[in-house]
């Protein structure tokens, strides 16, 4: 009798995600699972660890409802495989994988191991190509490249699921119309956030490009361990065999990352940073380092992962190893969100790695990069002069220095908000950009080179036509 | 020697045990399963070996085969290091893409230097010599201008028997034969070195020459000597990794050995596609032609990534071995000190501070101890010089945890990041308060020689005019800048000029990422000149207003971007015009 086909009923322990089976031979680590409670419900589990005759076994539904006398596991010999297709395109699965939409599975052309595989760097290419998401904050100063992975940190109750669903409407690469999908995956988020991408997917027509992914907030949290595996399988089927170019977006990783702890805390580890296991900087990569482009590959994986920062703090385990991962971030801001500012983007602490490479003449314009520098640097003025202003009024500064603080309000007035349903070409956020800067002094624009104040600064150019 | 063969018992992640063991070594390198992944022996008690694999385990099943190959883990050493790409231990990457694709699989064998590539010999001993390790009795012309030296084996000591002519042969071919009291050792270009033992030396010096950058905030103010250690923490978005590259890319080091350790995939990526295209500034080849890379990125195996450290300082102590000044950059050694901490836990040790393995500390002073300037084995008197540079990434930029404070306790220069800095776009945001560097002194001696007789003086001027501008800054936050007094404001303005013009400096610019000494020298010396004359028109009550009006302001502002040979010349007339006008503004005054 092949292993596949024992059941064995030596469940001998069960405690919190986690389930014990012992007299078994032949198991494999990291092999799935299948449980049957008394009651005849299926679960599937994984193995977490082998020890002689003995499995600790990951139940991803929850162990409720399971006990040591009649659940029986059968081991089916293989690691845990996303069957994947052309036809998985348009299509709802849950965290098993299982088709949530009333439609009956796919026929799988192949079944790829969820875990995936490493990139090796030497075949990679690198990204450089601009996405223009038509947010000024995002395409001007923190611009998004193809293959790149750029986490929204945000805090809760703000608005990173609109902006998330705002990218996915507008991103684009300017010139060319190429395969475009996007692959949602929610882990952990309550049904009314889910249905807000649900609707705008619907409203736009991208529904039938968007394979979606879902765990909700009642759903098994163990489940979330293998979630965002599942999609970006997915996603490297369309981006590497279908030479689509897919959006990823992971919402949310703080779900997920609670979901790692949980498994840490019962299999009774010994604890990292705030109770997170010490591993987690390693499993995180193993999700957003399967972002990129390959070289001779016409497809692209580019991910936005959301995380809602604990009690606002950038310094926290989750965001903190996240930064350390991902090419730059995107910082919301409740200051910013009070002041009725969308999206609150708070500017200063945000980056994108690989912005360098992805801007300038033939990719945005040839003064993009002076000017985003020279945005930041008056606007961090700007706003460390308003610090001031609260101890020594705004009458006691000088004409320069209220030209600044000025700027700093324009900035976030005009540069910063705009409407969730606008969608600004680069050349009108950068237009924006120079009369925002045209305010200033022409000797405070340091950063910017010459020729181009000629040509872009709106004075000078008014004093040409004039 | 008899064969270890033992059965895997249990899987835990990269950590397997497995027992029937008895006689396997500690470190010695295993053979795990039907796809022979490679594993290292961690631990021994009676029967069962604990092993730490370098590749995923999944699949593994009790009951499948380890066996010993009673050799610790080695690196290859010989001609074809120089522009290779590896793996953490040391497999090269192109022939991994050539077996598996795009995607790493597991299993793969490779051998790390090419076996059939053949390399021009020339003899430099003869026959009848006496030679002792680290002898050199050949070259070979690895690169345009990297001479790889073949040495005698280190603890080999004998007579030359036989050695081959002029004339091309692979790395396994027998080029020589040392008659030894143990009988013929036949030498090839290749040896191996087992990556956790440092390779002998016979004495180390104080290290008193500074490598040199080409970035003003570290050869100026925080230098690094060649053969010294240096550590650079910051949080994330702070910069480490670009001023990491800039070290690798402008050091005046001959070999640079970069470990990437739990790092960006694409960061790996970045470094292939642009040091080709690059140029030394000093020989004017492309700069790969003088770096080995090694890559375990963080989604590679966590096992790996200790080993990755340890394949990169051997290959570093080899070149040193030749009489060269090596550079090693280790991005990110906190990566390293994690997976130390992952493989502990799964030991169930008993845990030091943060989960931290107790041993962190002394591994760490192990690492950075191979770093130095020493005096090579041989019976010549050469030296060679190891420098260390690793960084630190501080979970949540916070300095004060484990891996940071126990670094800072071996190494000899600190540059620390800033977010405060990087988030004002002030690049390198190493903050200049709190960084140091143990050299300085001795470096200095140097830089007094070689380039300008008051280099210390200046330093310890500008680093005061700093310390000045950061109580001030204390002050104008409660008052604000208008209402100091003239002196005070001049200070500052001359300590912004610094902190602007001459600590920034731009990565991404052509002429700004990589400045001369000599042009380090000059620029300090017009600035601090300027800071000087513009004191000396205040306290003469010139009006602050036309003081930040000057045009040579300008001129200094625009230093670091200048074309260095236009720099060269236009330095003269740069100081010449900056005293005109202060002279002028100060007579105005006094008329």
């Amino acid at each position: 009798m092949k292993n596949t086909d024992i059941e064995y009923t030596t469940v001998t322990e069960i405690a919190g995600p986690l389930m014990v089976v012992e007299s078994i031979t032949d198991v494999a680590y990291n092999e799935i699972v299948k449980i049957r409670t008394s009651s005849g419900e299926e679960r599937t589990g994984q193995v977490i660890e082998v020890f002689e005759n003995k499995a600790i076994v990951q139940v991803f539904e929850g162990t409720r409802g399971l006990d040591t006398k009649h659940t029986s596991a059968r081991f089916i010999g293989e690691t845990m495989k996303l069957g994947v297709s052309k036809e998985i395109i348009g299509r709802v699965f849950d965290g098993m994988g299982n088709p949530l939409d009333h439609i009956p599975s796919i026929i799988s052309e192949d079944r790829r191991d969820i875990n995936g595989k490493p990139i090796n760097p030497y075949a990679r290419e690198y990204p450089q190509e601009f996405i223009q998401t038509g947010i000024s904050t995002i395409d001007g100063l923190n611009t998004l490249v193809r293959g790149q992975k750029l986490p929204i940190f945000s805090g809760s109750g703000l608005p990173h699921n609109e902006l998330a669903a705002q990218i996915a409407r507008q991103a684009k690469v300017r010139g060319n119309e190429e395969k475009f999908a996007v692959v949602f995956c929610a882990m952990g988020i309550t049904a009314e956030e889910a249905n807000l991408f649900i609707k705008d997917f619907e409203n736009t027509g991208s529904l039938e490009r968007t394979v979606m992914f879902l765990n909700l907030a009642d759903d098994p949290t163990v489940e979330r361990i293998i979630l965002p595996r599942m999609a970006l399988t997915c996603a490297e089927y369309l981006a590497f065999d279908l030479d689509m170019h897919v959006l990823v977006i992971l919402t949310d990783m703080t779900n997920y990352a609670e979901a790692l702890r949980e498994i840490a805390a019962a299999r009774e580890e010994v604890p990292g940073r705030r109770g997170y296991p010490g591993y987690m900087y390693t499993d995180l990569s193993m999700i957003y380092e399967r972002a990129g482009r390959i070289q001779q590959k016409k497809g692209s994986i580019t991910q936005i992962p959301m995380l809602t920062m604990p009690d606002d703090d950038i310094t926290h385990p989750i965001p903190d190893l996240t930064g350390y991962i991902t090419e730059g971030q995107i910082v919301l801001d409740r200051g910013l969100h009070k002041k009725n500012i969308y999206p609150p983007i708070a500017v200063l602490p945000c980056l994108s790695r690989l912005m360098d490479r992805g801007i300038g003449k033939d990719r945005t314009r040839e003064d993009h990069a002076d000017v985003a520098n020279q945005l930041y640097a008056a606007y961090a003025e700007g706003r460390d002069l308003r610090d001031l202003v609260a101890i020594v009024g705004e009458d006691a500064l000088s004409e320069r220095d209220q030209q600044f603080l000025k700027f700093a309000d324009q900035f976030e007035q005009r540069f910063v908000a705009q409407s969730s349903h606008e969608n600004r070409s680069i050349e009108q956020t950068l237009s924006i950009a120079w009369e925002l800067l045209s305010a200033l002094p022409d000797s405070e624009l340091k950063k910017i080179d010459e020729k181009y104040i000629k040509k872009y600064h709106l004075k000078i150019k008014e004093k040409k036509t004039i | 020697m008899a064969q270890i063969i033992g059965k895997i018992i249990r899987i835990s992640g990269p950590v397997i045990e497995a027992d029937n063991m008895r006689g396997a070594k500690m470190n010695d390198v295993v053979h795990v399963g039907k796809e022979r992944l490679i594993g290292e022996i961690i631990r021994l008690n009676q029967d069962v070996a604990t092993m730490q694999v370098y590749e995923d385990t999944t699949g593994l099943k009790p009951g499948e085969i380890v066996e010993s190959t009673q050799e610790p883990l080695s690196v290859e050493l010989g001609p074809g290091l120089i522009t290779s790409i590896y793996d953490g231990i040391q497999r090269p990457l192109p022939a991994i893409r050539e077996h598996t694709g795009a995607f790493i699989a597991r299993g793969v064998q490779a051998f790390s230097l090419d076996r059939k590539k053949k390399w021009l010999f020339t003899p430099e001993a003869q026959k009848g010599d006496a030679v002792v390790g680290g002898d050199v009795i050949g070259e070979v012309p690895e690169t345009s201008h990297i001479q790889h030296k073949i040495m005698v084996p280190p603890l080999l000591t004998g007579i030359i028997a036989s050695i081959a002519s002029e004339g091309k042969y692979t790395i396994e071919e027998e080029i020589a034969t040392i008659t030894t009291n143990n009988g013929p050792v036949k030498i090839t270009m290749m040896q191996r070195w087992p990556v956790r033992k440092a390779r002998p030396f016979i004495e180390k010096y104080d290290p008193t020459v500074p490598l040199i950058t080409g970035q003003r905030i570290i050869d100026t103010f925080f230098p690094i000597a060649k053969g010294g250690t240096a550590a650079i923490p910051g949080g994330f978005g702070t910069g480490k990794t670009v001023m990491l590259h800039q070290l690798a890319k402008w050091s005046d080091a001959k070999i640079v050995v970069y470990v990437g350790c739990g790092e960006r995939g694409n960061e790996m990526t970045d470094v292939l596609r642009e040091f080709p295209m690059l140029e030394d500034p000093r020989t004017g080849e492309p700069l790969i032609n003088r770096t080995v890379l090694i890559a375990n990125t963080s989604n590679m195996p966590v096992a790996a990534r200790d080993a990755s450290v340890y394949t990169g300082i051997t290959i570093a102590e080899y070149y040193r071995d030749m009489g060269y000044d090596v550079a090693l950059m280790a991005d990110s050694t906190s990566r390293w000190a994690e997976a130390m901490r992952e493989i502990s836990g799964r030991l169930e040790e008993m845990p030091g501070e943060e989960g931290y393995p107790a041993y962190l500390a002394s591994r760490l002073a192990e690492f950075y101890e191979r770093a130095g300037r020493v005096k090579l084995l041989g019976s010549k008197h050469r030296e060679g010089s190891v420098s260390v540079m690793g960084a630190v990434s501080p979970p949540g930029g916070d300095f004060s945890e484990p891996v940071a404070q126990n670094t800072l306790r071996i190494v000899k220069v600190f540059w620390a990041l800033d977010a405060d800095l990087a988030d004002k776009r002030h690049f390198p945001s190493i903050n200049w308060l709190k960084s140091y560097s143990l050299y300085l002194e001795e470096v200095g001696k140097w830089w007094e020689q070689q380039v300008g007789k008051d280099w210390l003086n200046l330093i310890n001027r500008a680093m005061a005019l700093l310390q000045k501008e950061s109580e001030l800054q204390e002050i104008v936050k409660l008052v604000g800048p208008d209402a100091l007094p003239p002196r005070e404001r001049v200070l500052l303005e001359s300590a912004r000029m610094i902190r602007e013009h001459y600590l920034q400096q731009s990565a991404f610019h052509e002429v700004d990422t990589y400045c001369p000494g000599k042009k380090q020298y000059e620029m300090l010396r017009l600035m601090l000149k300027f800071s000087e004359k513009i004191l000396e028109a205040a306290e003469k009550h010139a009006h602050i207003d036309k003081i930040l009006a000057l045009p040579s302001r300008e001129v200094l502002a625009r230093m670091g971007k200048m074309a260095n040979d236009e720099f060269e010349q236009r330095f003269h007339q740069i100081e010449d015009d900056l005293e005109k006008e202060l002279d002028a503004l100060i007579k105005e005054k006094i008329a």
